[in-house]
Formats: structure tokens, sequence, C-alpha cells
């Protein structure tokens, strides 16, 4: 047993290692220049040991800024992008010819570059003075007047990076979903038809279950992905976000750290605090919440 | 409910360019299944058994014919409003329901005027579990039960709607030998008490002979031959169906037959009267062998075995179509099998005449 025991750590020992220094370390890192006031990476001093980082960056605007339009995204991007992708993997399975042909199309912008789609979407919604953009070209047609989406109105502007979040998370998500229904037996499906269950209660009552722990599996990712937001923003408005009103938890992050020439590696490590801790806090809630509703099998 | 079926055919399209022949799983059947009957389906694998199940269900629609139950044409029916229930091969239970919610299941999809509260739908789900013996069982899930639970776990669900027809796919592949004896029984017993049509689908001879009130034989989409199981076994229509019942199987030869008489080899061994002259294939069963030394059929012996209420013997005969036959002689005849040859006498009910080239039955 003891032999055992030395073996298996010598084979956990590579994976550990990596871990250890490039994972673990960090994080404590992290959590230590949060406590170190006006940390220096150059001269590696600092002033003192407190929480006056946190107390900066709770009370910094572009902060608040940055936390609200994250939170506005996670909700709007994390349930529509897993609903959508749920209806379309439906129809997906529900139809014969041409199933591979949609896949496929589906899956496109998952291998497309995050910043060449932006370009796209400005093109789409940017209002310059020689064009108003597709979006308000169709919009017109409608009789609603030009809206520039790109440097325009705050709800207009998240209205894009929502819609941009939700087009690039979706096609990973149509992925596993469709081989998660393909994965359901279909003689439950017959059962459920020769009892004379309706779709919709096919749907809910057998489809759901069988397959709520793969949901559950993509909320979870969904809702940390879309707290770690950030080169979505800055595809569609350029670097400087605080600019734009439009800066993310992690772009906050980064300015902080890169920004001004020398930057604030205290405040960013409070920042990344916060953040860790948001998104723990969240992650812990969705693992309750779902230890009902979900049903391994 | 009487079951009657017209012509009924089920053409599955070829596919693709490896299997471009088009299958004809189910082939013009055309029969009437008498009210309250355990039917058996009988037949070897992919002969379209299942087929004739999801048609009767109306999980399948057939390419041409008509089903009707009782009076009432079903054909362009679908499953829902058939009022069939439905027992799978592998239950297909709902694994994220309790036992009770996997019964009530089907009553919960009741809508208008059959539509039924909750504590009559507890009621009915108790009075279907207790038919199969699982109250007990109510609040677990499907995972945590044996095989044998859940078989009936899944014909309670199939029954609490009180079908017209109950059909079950292969209802005991999925059980150990000792659970499949205890199980076919209950499906008997089930089946008397509630007087329901039930027609269910095996490949198991012995299974079908065993409860079944009528048997059907298929193969390869074809009906073979209906009736009640011991008549089928006494008188088999042709020679798939003599090979296909009985265990041991039937033992077949390559005989003739010359002035009223049949040919094993050089050896007279049976008087057939007035059957066509030439080569004919003959199958007799085991238990038509009785050992007499005066007997015209004279086989080499190879080995006895005592099985306790009979005995069995592995014997060689020139004719035969394989290695060597079985025999099942009474155990008071034991001391007769002596030797390296033994002569025996045929009981003629036994022997049954088939053509060469179709296989049909040369009745004599």
């Amino acid at each position: 047993m003891e032999q055992n025991n030395r073996k298996a750590w010598l084979y956990l020992l590579p994976a550990m290692a990596f871990l250890g220094a490039f994972l673990v370390y960090p994080l404590v890192d992290v959590l230590v220049y949060s406590f170190e006031e006006g940390f220096n990476f150059a001269s590696q001093t600092c002033f003192g040991i407190g929480l006056y980082n946190y107390r900066y960056v709770l009370s910094d605007p572009y902060f608040l800024q940055a936390l609200k339009n994250t939170l506005i995204l996670v909700l709007i991007t994390v349930p529509v992008s897993t609903g959508l992708a749920l209806l379309i993997s439906l129809g997906l399975s529900s139809i014969g010819k041409l199933r591979q042909l949609y896949q496929t199309i589906f899956f496109l912008p998952y291998v497309t570059n995050t910043l060449a789609v932006g370009l796209v979407f400005m093109i789409l919604f940017k209002k310059t003075p020689y064009s108003d953009g597709l979006a308000n070209l169709v919009l017109g047609l409608f009789g609603a007047a030009p809206v520039d989406f790109i440097s325009g109105p705050y709800w207009a502007k998240m209205l894009v990076l929502s819609l941009y979040t939700i087009w690039i998370v979706m096609p990973f998500k149509i992925l596993i979903l469709t081989s998660a229904l393909a994965g359901v037996n279909p003689t439950y499906y017959a059962a459920a038809r020769v009892d004379g269950t309706g779709r919709l209660r096919i749907f809910t009552k057998i489809t759901l279950p069988m397959i709520s722990p793969t949901v559950f599996y993509l909320i979870i990712t969904g809702f940390i992905g879309a707290f770690k937001a950030y080169s979505d923003a800055v595809a569609l408005f350029g670097v400087d976000l605080n600019a734009a009103g439009m800066n993310t938890l992690v772009g906050y992050v980064y300015d902080m750290l890169y920004g001004n020439s020398g930057g604030y590696p205290s405040y960013a490590s409070a920042a990344a605090m916060l953040l860790f801790a948001i998104v723990l806090t969240i992650t812990c809630i969705n693992l309750l919440v779902s230890r009902k509703h979900i049903h391994y099998v | 409910m009487k079951v009657t079926l017209q012509n009924l055919t089920k053409i599955f399209p070829g596919r693709g360019r490896k299997n471009p022949q088009p299958v004809r799983a189910v082939n013009s059947f055309t029969l009437e299944i008498p009210d309250g009957k355990l039917v058996g389906l009988l037949g070897p694998s992919g002969c379209g058994k299942s087929t004739m199940l999801n048609l009767l269900s109306g999980l399948l629609e057939p390419t041409e014919g008509r089903i009707f139950f009782g009076d009432d044409d079903v054909t362009g029916l679908p499953a829902e409003h058939r009022g069939v229930g439905l027992v799978f091969q592998n239950y297909a239970l709902y694994p994220h329901l309790t036992v009770e919610q996997n019964i009530t299941f089907p009553l919960e999809n009741l809508r208008g005027k059959d539509r039924l509260t909750k504590a009559q739908m507890a009621e009915k789900a108790r009075q279907a579990a207790s038919l199969v013996q699982i109250q007990h069982l109510m609040e677990r899930k499907p995972g945590e039960l044996s095989g044998g639970q859940q078989q009936r776990v899944a014909i309670a669900r199939a029954l609490v709607k009180m079908p017209r027809i109950l059909l079950l796919d292969e209802p005991l592949s999925n059980l150990d030998a000792r659970l499949r004896l205890q199980t076919r029984e209950e499906i008997r017993r089930i089946q008397k008490q509630t007087g329901i049509t039930t027609v269910f689908v095996t490949h198991d001879q012995e299974e079908a002979m065993s409860i079944c009130d009528l048997i059907l034989v298929m193969k390869e989409g074809d009906l073979q031959q209906m009736g009640h199981p011991q008549q089928v076994y006494d008188d088999p229509a042709n020679l798939f169906v003599a090979k296909f019942l009985g265990t041991p199987p039937i033992n077949t030869f390559t005989g003739t037959v010359r002035s009223g008489g049949l040919y094993l080899g050089q050896q007279r061994v049976l008087e057939v009267g007035e059957v066509p002259e030439g080569d004919v294939e003959v199958a007799i069963r085991p238990e038509s062998f009785v050992p007499e030394e005066t007997g015209p059929l004279t086989c080499g012996l190879d080995r006895v075995e005592v099985m306790g209420r009979d005995v069995s013997a592995l014997c060689r005969h020139g004719s035969f179509t394989g290695e060597t036959f079985r025999i099942i002689i009474d155990a008071d005849d034991r001391q007769k099998l002596t030797g390296s040859t033994v002569n025996f006498r045929l009981k003629p009910n036994k022997v049954f005449l088939f053509r060469r080239d179709t296989g049909e039955r040369i009745r004599f």
C-alpha cells in the first residue's frame, strides 16, 4: 500500500509541478499583491499591507461601470445563448436531410477569429458619415431612426455586444447539445408516443431531464466565460473601453496592469480577486440550485 | 379485443448503394387473433417480428393492408390513439422518474373528459402495481431495481391505461434463466387476470410454446404457420417450422419414397402409403425413436446420457444430414441401448416428410 502510494505521487508529480508553478502559485501571489498597497514591479516594494486596494477599486467609477457591464452581459447572454442553442439543436436533431450541412454552418462561427467577426459586426452596426450600416438600413424599413450602435447610446452598444457574444458562444453549445440529444435512447420517445404524450411534454418531461447534465455544464461554463468577457468588447469598441463606457471586469484588470505606462498591479490584483470571488459564488449557487434538477443516470 | 390483419405488408426501402434491395419485413399477413388470447410471435432474429409489433402499435405505418382492433379500422391511426400498451425490450423506463411516476406517466397524458385527478391516478397506479406485485417499490428509481423488477414496472406502465391490446417485445430476453421461467408464468397470470389480448415477440420457441394460446411462426417476413403450440408442434406445415420448434431439435434425414415405403439408406423404415415416389427430406422428432430388436432402422450408438426422467442418446446414421443426432427414450428402455448399434422402430405421427425443393410438407 505504502509502495503504491509513493508510486502514485510520483506519477502525479509532473502535473502537480506544472499546476503548482503556473496556477496555484500565481493565484496565491495575486492574493498577496491585492493586499499590498502601491506595489511596484520594478523595485518589488510596497508601502504597506491593508484593504486600501479593495477600497480604491470598489469606489472607482470605471470599475463599477465594468461590473455593471459584465453583469448585464452575463444575465443576457447566458440564458439567451443556451436557450437558442437548445432550440437550434432540437431543430437539427429532428431534420433528416441536409443535417450535416446545417451542423457545419452552425459551427462555423466557432472557428472564426474573434477580431475578424468584430470587424463584420462593425460594418453591420456602425454608423458613419457615409453609411448608416446594414442594421440601420433594415431598421429604417420599419421606420426607425438610425442609431449608432458602436459609439451611440449605451443600450445600443450593450445590445450589439450581447448579440456578438451570443453569436460567438452558440456554436460550441449547439455542438454539445446536439450530441447530448443524439445520446438519448430513441425508445424513450417511442414509449412516450405510444402513451400519447404531447410534444411539449416529451420535451419537458423526457428530453430535458435526460440532457440536464449537459445543459448544466453549459450554463456553468457559460457563466464563467461571460464573466471573463474582454476580447469581444475590444473587437467592437477598440482598446479604450473606459472611454466607450463598455469596459468589462477583465478589461479593467488589463487596463490596471498595463494602462498608463507602468500600471497598478495592486489595483489589478484586487479587481482580479473580486472577479474570482464573484465567479466562485455564482458557480456555488449554480451547483446548489441545480442539485435538485439535474438527473445523472 | 379481436385483432384482424388484412394483407398487412411492410416494405423498407433499400438504402444507399450497399443495400439497394428493398426489404419485405412483413409480407402480406392475413389473419385473425381472437379476443383475450396470449399470442406468441415467434421466429429467428431478423424475421420481421418486431416490425410486426411496431405495425400493431402504430409506431410504423404499413406499406399495404389494414389492421382492425375489433371492428375499428386503426390502420391510419397514430400510436397514441390506438390504445395499445407496449413493453419494450429494454423496458424504456424513464430513469429520472420514480416507479410511481413512471406508471402514472401515461395517465397524465389524458386530456378532456378522460382527465384524472391526482388521487385517481395514484389509485390506478396502485392497482397496476399490485397486479404485478411491485407496490413496495413505488418510491424507487428504475436504476435501483433488478432486471425482473424493471420488467414488472414496464408491464404496469403498459397496463395502467387498460389498453385494448398489450404488446411485449422480447420481454424475457434481458433476464437470467431462472427469472425468465418465473416471469413467463407471471406474464401468463397477468394476461389471464386482465383478459387483455396480448401479443408477445420472442425468438425462444420454448418460451412461446409454454405460455401461449396461439403461436405465429415467421420467417423472413412470411407467416409460416399459426395455431395452438401443441398443434403446430405435432403438425408442422413445412420443414422450417418443424426445425424451429422443439428441444432438442428435430433430426433431418435425406430419404427416398419407393413403392409405399420410406427408405433411409437401404432400410425400409416406415410404411407411408400413397406418396409420390422420389427423394424427400425426412424430419424425425427425437422422441419418435423406440428401441426394438426387430426395429427396421439401424443406427450407430455414440453415447448415452441419463437425465433422470428420460434418457438421451447420440446416434449416427448414414443418411442423417449432420454428424450425430439426439434421440430421447423412456428411462425404462435404458438397458436396450447397448452395443455399438441399436435397432429402432419409429412412431409414425412424429415422422414428417417434406419436399426437397420447397420444404413443403408431404402428408401421408
